[in-house]
């Protein structure tokens, strides 16, 4: 009962979100970022908007992998798979993010050998198992995924594995949060901070928002009772004026984070000095390349990236979306030639894209009706 | 991408002892323990799994909790897809 049931209770469900609503000021609009994908797909899925006061508004932010890799990167990887006798591997989520020449399950379909794969262990399993091929893995992710890439790496340094490369495409979500926190049309009350990301970096990296900026941040588990727990945390904070890190998913994520996993992205990452991201433009010290030590096995020493910026389709409006300042079906794009099937901008590909989610789960036509833009 | 599945470890591999056979609804496959290693890890013991790799050791409750939510999700049939996808030994 206590982990299984309680998190679907429709009767707790119903108390937590009657204490958020007495608990908010009716003469105040809430604004409130979860900062992670699986947050937002969890939200819509499970409607959770339409039990908070009306005066309290989910935000979502930039903790989708997919929603953030810029256009040029997307190219930058492609073009590796032209390459002779390169097989390129990638996650699933990424087979259909467009590049300008396409997705990269449309290359395949051209001849490219482009193969999805479940764990970078697979893209290394398969360059022992083809040694007159390169195989190079596509790697994106948060550092929930980026400590997985670096085990890879040092068993490949240590298995000898040479056909073997990564293009590196990692990125932190704490410099994201702070560029959000910078951006002149943002306003925000506080964060519901990412659950998985959080089982390796811990809560500690948050602090800065709390103790710079005066914003409440609260970690928070996947279930509905979870983000409707730490929204009332994040409330009861902000009546208290106070601002701190609360973690509401102890019994996952670790205050510290996960030593391991951060001692394997230390060994053989470094921070880049700038990188690109989608809708939020170039963040400092953001993302992660390979040391130099691991040369042998960079794709972006190994091969040459034409490293070309691309613009997003002028009409598209992903930038607008990823930093709250638009939702979803404000996108001028939103349902029509940005849809599921045929998606123009990446918050469209992955699930945990907010403009997917909202597709799928939200009678958008009502909500365009009335939309308003949350800017202030 | 933020799909964490949960698994039972059901087998050590006494040559490689990072790898662990685990076991996610019924489909077998080794998962790589290598980012809890400083944890005691046993047969029996609930892990949250990640591209591949074991996240966090967890409860059985949380581990049936978090199926329910895969299901709620319906993320359930990319969780086993995921899992079956494993091809690394």
């Amino acid at each position: 009962m206590k982990y299984v049931d309680e998190f679907r209770d429709p009767q707790l469900i119903r108390n937590v979100a009657g204490e958020i609503a007495r608990s908010v000021d009716p003469n105040h609009e809430y604004r409130i970022m979860e900062v992670c994908g699986g947050h937002t797909h969890a939200i819509y899925r499970h409607g959770l908007q339409d039990v908070l006061p009306e005066n309290l508004r989910l935000v979502h932010g930039p903790g989708c992998p997919v929603c953030v890799l810029p256009t040029g990167r997307v190219d930058d990887g492609l073009s590796i798979a032209e390459h002779p006798g390169v097989i390129l591997t990638a996650f699933g989520d990424m087979m259909r993010v467009p590049g300008t020449r396409g997705t990269p399950l449309e290359l395949k379909a051209r001849g490219a050998d482009i193969r999805m794969v479940y764990s970078p262990l697979d893209a290394l399993r398969l360059a022992q198992n083809e040694p007159t091929k390169h195989v190079c893995f596509f790697a994106i992710g948060f550092e929930t995924t980026a400590p997985s890439t670096a085990l890879t790496l040092l068993r490949a340094k240590a298995l000898g594995v040479r056909n073997f490369s990564i293009f590196c495409n990692h990125v932190t979500i704490v410099p994201a949060i702070r560029a959000i926190l910078e951006s002149p049309d943002m306003r925000l009350d506080g964060f519901i901070g990412p659950g998985h990301v959080s089982t390796v970096s811990g809560c500690r990296p948050y602090e800065f928002i709390a103790r710079d900026y005066g914003k409440p941040v609260v970690v928070a588990g996947f279930e509905p009772l979870d983000l409707l727990e730490a929204i009332l945390m994040v409330v009861r904070q902000l009546n208290a004026k106070e601002a701190k890190v609360e973690n509401q998913y102890r019994r996952i994520v670790p205050w510290e984070g996960n030593m391991p996993a951060l001692r394997a992205m230390s060994d053989v990452f470094e921070l880049r000095p700038y990188f690109e991201w989608r809708g939020l433009g170039f963040i400092s010290q953001s993302a992660l390349k390979l040391l130099p030590a691991y040369a042998a096995w960079d794709a972006e020493v190994q091969f040459e990236i034409p490293g070309v910026r691309v613009t997003d389709p002028r009409a598209a409006q992903c930038g607008e979306v990823l930093k709250g300042v638009l939702r979803p079906p404000q996108c001028k794009l939103f349902g029509k030639e940005c849809n599921p099937e045929h998606p123009v901008g990446a918050l469209m590909v992955s699930s945990e894209g907010a403009c997917a989610a909202y597709y799928r789960y939200v009678r958008y036509e009502d909500d365009a009706a009335n939309a308003q833009p949350v800017t202030s | 991408m933020c799909l964490a599945i949960p698994g039972r470890i059901v087998a050590f591999d006494e040559e490689q002892p990072l790898l662990a056979k685990v076991d996610v609804a019924g489909i077998k496959r080794n998962i790589n323990v290598g980012l809890l290693v400083d944890q005691p890890l046993a047969v029996g013991d609930w892990i949250l799994i990640h591209v591949g790799f074991a996240m966090s050791k967890i409860e059985a409750e949380q581990a049936e909790d978090q199926l329910r939510m895969l299901k709620a999700l319906g993320e359930d049939r990319l969780a086993m897809d995921e899992v079956r996808g494993y091809a690394f030994e």
